[in-house]
């Protein structure tokens, strides 16, 4: 990289469009790894919750899915599904599981017991306690989980750009960057990667004080 | 059910017939319930005290049935309360308990509206209840209406509680230690407005408490409940007080029992002598207590004080002698409720 400047600015100027369409694709493929590792930990959860023998279980399964590297589960899903956007979700998805399953059981183990006697005295049917008391408490806890998987996720892509141009959203220009010993490519994947996470996180903070008003007016009240 | 002046649905009579609870680890077990009878009149306060453990909470519960009894009946206006579709009896039935349990996430007006809500009243009518509610039992509707419940005090919320427990306007209130959690001064103050409330509202009341002070003053009606969950005594406070039935019983409610027998009667029940307005002597105004009143005169160091009438004038001269003497007659059991 000698005499190679850190920043070329005329090359960031003439790649504006490309740059644009890796973003898209990077939010594509975390959005959709969150949305079905959410889906797929809630359920896990939920089994977690009416059956707390199986919880160890569940736990176990997330933590070793997360142990194996990404690098050696993108290489074995190649075997079984090539070079398609299954191989690419996949691990995106089970490394989601050990940051969304304990956060949902969590929210809902953290619905206080005298809450749910009252409700129960008052006369609420199951699904309906369900739906507008112990939903709503486990919110907090479930959103928390939720914003650390997605940025976790969103740092995660990146290392999807093994698989060829079609993935990586911007890990592309990480991995083309390194490959042409190119650092404005390096930076402006890592950079903007970086600036994806960080707006994430922002919006999931906002997210939340929308959705539990009430944790606002209690730190308030303190 | 009974309805009374102002308007309100009035009380349910409540039958205990036979009523047990086992668990499979035996009959010992914390909360069981052993062959449990007694009947509570519409609108009276019924109080189950007892040691922890004697199944008082087990025997409130299996009222709207968060605990299904293994035999005997329950009947609530000479219905058995497991015949009846279960969220539907519990809408009936109002649910007080010591954490107060609101929903931490709905505002003070919100939780108020619960059984309401669930019960498809049109908004304005849920509207209109829950100021009205927040008003009765004396928390202002415009500031306490949009708050969230830790925004308040343990007093405060206690008072929702109640007035969510009011809400669908039922006619028999369970309230499992309601006042427990909150500290003495704010307990009597809770105690003493919950009873000017009832003497309004005339709901039938049961009422779960250890606390053999406060079931004496909150109960038409006590029941004494012993370990395995049998019922030692049952009646007006002031014949468990003069008669306890048996050693449990006497021991439970103190030693000082006769003592308070006399927090039960006021001056105004006692005779005097009537005499002029004799100087030096401590005035007693009616509403006092003879066991404070007695309190009073020892403290004067005197043995009469001047008993006053409502308009503060004297009715004449109260002795020791004759504050003793009222222990003599008891009470008739309707003499606290009016």
């Amino acid at each position: 990289m000698n005499g190679e400047p850190l920043i070329r600015w005329d090359w960031l100027s003439e790649h504006l469009g490309p740059i644009l369409g890796r973003v898209e694709q990077h939010l594509y493929l975390a959005v959709i790894a969150v949305v079905i590792g959410f889906v797929i930990s809630f359920a896990l959860a939920a089994v977690s919750i009416r059956r707390r023998r199986l919880y160890p279980f569940v736990t176990l399964f997330a933590t070793a899915v997360y142990t194996i590297p990404s690098y050696a589960l993108f290489a074995a899903l190649v075997v079984a599904t090539g070079l398609s956007i299954v191989t690419a979700e996949v691990p995106l998805i089970v490394y989601t599981f050990i940051l969304l399953v304990p956060n949902i059981v969590a929210g809902f183990d953290s619905v206080p017991q005298d809450v749910l006697d009252a409700a129960d005295g008052m006369g609420y049917t199951a699904g309906r306690r369900w739906w507008q008391v112990e939903l709503p408490l486990a919110v907090p806890l479930v959103v928390a989980g939720l914003r650390l998987a997605t940025v976790s996720t969103i740092g995660l892509v990146t290392v999807s750009a093994i698989l060829g141009d079609n993935f990586g959203g911007l890990g592309y220009y990480i991995l083309d960057g390194y490959h042409r010993h190119f650092p404005t490519e390096i930076l402006v994947g890592g950079l903007l990667s970086i600036a994806l996470a960080v707006l994430a996180d922002v919006g999931f903070v906002l997210l939340q004080r929308l959705l539990t008003p009430w944790a606002a007016a209690r730190s308030a009240a303190r | 059910m009974t309805a009374n002046a102002s308007g309100h649905a009035g009380g349910a009579s409540l039958e205990f017939r036979g009523v047990t609870k086992r668990y499979d680890s035996g009959t010992t077990t914390p909360g069981a319930v052993n062959d449990l009878s007694f009947e509570v009149p519409a609108g009276a306060i019924c109080v189950l005290v007892g040691p922890s453990g004697c199944g008082k909470t087990t025997s409130l519960k299996m009222v709207n049935r968060l605990i299904e009894p293994s035999g005997g009946e329950i009947l609530l206006d000479g219905v058995n309360v497991q015949s009846q579709p279960v969220t539907a009896l519990r809408r009936r039935i109002g649910y007080v308990i010591q954490q107060v349990g609101l929903f931490p996430h709905l505002t003070i007006g919100r939780n108020v509206a619960v059984v309401p809500g669930l019960e498809g009243w049109p908004k304005e009518r849920q509207l209109a209840r829950t100021r009205e509610l927040l008003t009765l039992v004396g928390l202002d509707p415009d500031r306490y209406d949009g708050r969230y419940p830790s925004q308040l005090s343990g007093g405060e919320r206690q008072r929702v509680g109640v007035a969510r427990a009011l809400a669908a306007d039922p006619p028999l209130m369970l309230m499992d230690e309601p006042f427990a959690a909150v500290d003495p001064i704010v307990r009597s103050h809770l105690q003493d407005e919950f009873l000017r409330l009832q003497r309004e509202l005339a709901k039938t009341i049961l009422f779960v408490t250890h606390d053999v002070d406060e079931a004496i003053k909150m109960g038409d009606l006590i029941a004494v409940m012993a370990e395995g969950g049998h019922l030692a005594q049952f009646g007006p406070p002031d014949e468990i007080l003069a008669h306890p039935a048996s050693e449990f019983v006497a021991r439970f409610v103190g030693a000082d029992r006769g003592l308070k027998r006399l927090s039960l009667r006021t001056v105004a029940d006692v005779d005097v002598v009537p005499i002029g307005r004799p100087d030096g002597l401590p005035n007693l105004p009616p509403e006092t207590s003879l066991r404070d009143a007695l309190s009073i005169l020892l403290v004067a160091d005197t043995r009469g004080g001047v008993a006053l009438d409502e308009a503060g004038r004297s009715r004449g001269l109260v002795t020791v002698d004759a504050i003793a003497c009222a222990l003599a007659d008891e009470l008739p059991s309707e003499a606290r409720r009016t």
